[in-house]
């Protein structure tokens, strides 16, 4: 399994039956695929529907059905279209139970930074100071390390998203739950020692007596 | 009088320099008539609010593509590299704005409302140089509201009144932003008889739109 798909395998099992849930563009959209048969999740595209069938074949002629991406989506039996006043009032008014979002950069305080680099790449914010500020639980997804530069760092370099703590952090490597203390090992993956998470992360981590592994096929 | 007019006409009204709210999410939704006559009778020194840039050649990518835009209120431009080499060129004055505050502000402009207050942006450059407020002891940002000369709406079906409903994720913005201009221009998929758009299917009000571009020029 390529490491993304790791990543999103993990990450499928932090979401229960009946939650809302935001998927972010790219790593995150790949959770959908491992939502267990049967567990009922009402996905929402912050553009204005909940119901979205992330990854599904669009199953409408329409274009005017779409995710946030602008791509062709397809929705279940029951899902509700709405304007972008509504859309952020279920994600700003605490009915979002997850939102799962790419990062640039963690810290230990559990702030993330996902949305510039100054000078180079000024895409905006988008979305994702709403969802982060606003989500019952944030989710990071992404990968461990940039060409083998660590990203979970003492204190981010690049502006942050929002100042306030995500609930856990997911990469190829580890689980890791930012707390009032810092930052803890909750889990390694398939593999992966202790020792190779705390050399691929400049961040303190706090390692309990026993670090379980990741319940992921490998 | 009567609301319905040309497309040419439609966009006549509108003079260099003035400011636009146009609907649109990666250009679904988006008045795409108005825009390509926008850029057809070369417009320019536009103030565009609006919530992304789409793509080059797509949607209101077409007038960043015509340097039509002198200033831009905007929450993503990720997907338009010809928006950012603007930017960073200084050529295009390009204000970032948290997409829910966008959707909020656009709404207070258009319900009468001195701002509204949000978490969003707060301890983040986002919050530089604007008040805070507290409630109950949580600090909040206010953010003001966003009004413009015109609305450009799209909408999938009117009545020749001019009341509007809109389809799936085409409604995006539109419905906030025909509350918003002092001038609200709106295109149609389909044009019907007064009365064939029942009271509950009423999406945004005939009294906001002042003109509806008809079908054919």
């Amino acid at each position: 399994m390529d490491t993304k798909n790791l990543i999103a395998q993990r990450v499928a099992q932090e979401l229960k039956a009946g939650d809302l849930v935001n998927l972010g563009i790219g790593l995150p959209t790949l959770v959908a695929n491992y939502v267990p048969a049967g567990t009922q999740i009402f996905f929402q595209s912050e553009n204005g529907v909940i119901g979205m069938k992330p990854l599904d074949i669009p199953n409408t002629s329409s274009d005017s059905l779409t995710d946030a991406g602008g791509m062709p989506t397809s929705v279940i039996p029951g899902a509700a279209a709405f304007d972008s006043v509504a859309s952020f009032g279920f994600i700003r008014g605490g009915h979002l139970a997850v939102t799962v979002l790419g990062g640039l950069q963690v810290d230990e305080a559990g702030q993330l930074a996902n949305w510039m680099v100054p000078g180079k790449m000024v895409p905006g914010m988008g979305g994702a100071m709403d969802l982060v500020s606003g989500a019952k639980r944030v989710i990071v997804a992404m990968t461990h390390t940039a060409k083998g530069a660590p990203k979970i760092l003492k204190a981010c370099t690049l502006p942050l998203t929002s100042v306030r703590r995500v609930a856990l952090i997911v990469t190829e490597m580890a689980v890791i739950e930012p707390t009032e203390d810092g930052l803890m090992l909750r889990e390694v993956a398939p593999g992966v020692t202790v020792d190779d998470v705390l050399a691929a992360t400049e961040a303190r981590l706090i390692v309990g007596e026993s670090t379980p592994t990741m319940a992921v096929a490998a | 009088m009567c609301k319905v007019c040309s497309l040419s006409r439609a966009v006549d009204q509108i003079p260099n320099g003035a400011s636009l709210l146009i609907g649109g999410f990666m250009g679904v939704g988006s008045p795409h008539r108005l825009i390509d006559e926008l850029v057809k009778q070369g417009k320019r020194d536009l103030t565009v609010i609006i919530n992304d840039t789409a793509r080059p050649d797509f949607g209101v990518g077409k007038l960043v593509d015509a340097k039509a835009i002198r200033r831009l209120v905007t929450s993503h431009i990720g997907l338009n590299p010809e928006t950012q080499r603007q930017m960073l060129a200084g050529e295009m004055e390009v204000d970032l704005v948290p997409q829910g505050t966008l959707a909020e502000r656009i709404r207070a402009g258009g319900t009468g409302l001195g701002g509204v207050l949000t978490r969003t942006g707060v301890g983040t450059v986002v919050a530089e140089g604007k008040s805070t407020v507290d409630v109950d002891g949580e600090t909040f940002l206010l953010e003001r509201p966003l009004v413009a000369d015109f609305s450009l709406i799209r909408a999938w079906r009117a009545d020749h009144l001019g009341n509007l409903q809109y389809e799936l994720t085409a409604r995006n913005f539109n419905p906030a932003m025909a509350m918003a201009g002092a001038t609200v221009i709106a295109e149609a998929g389909e044009i019907v008889p007064v009365g064939m758009i029942a009271p509950d299917q009423v999406e945004t009000v005939s009294v906001v739109v002042d003109t509806l571009v008809s079908r054919e020029d």
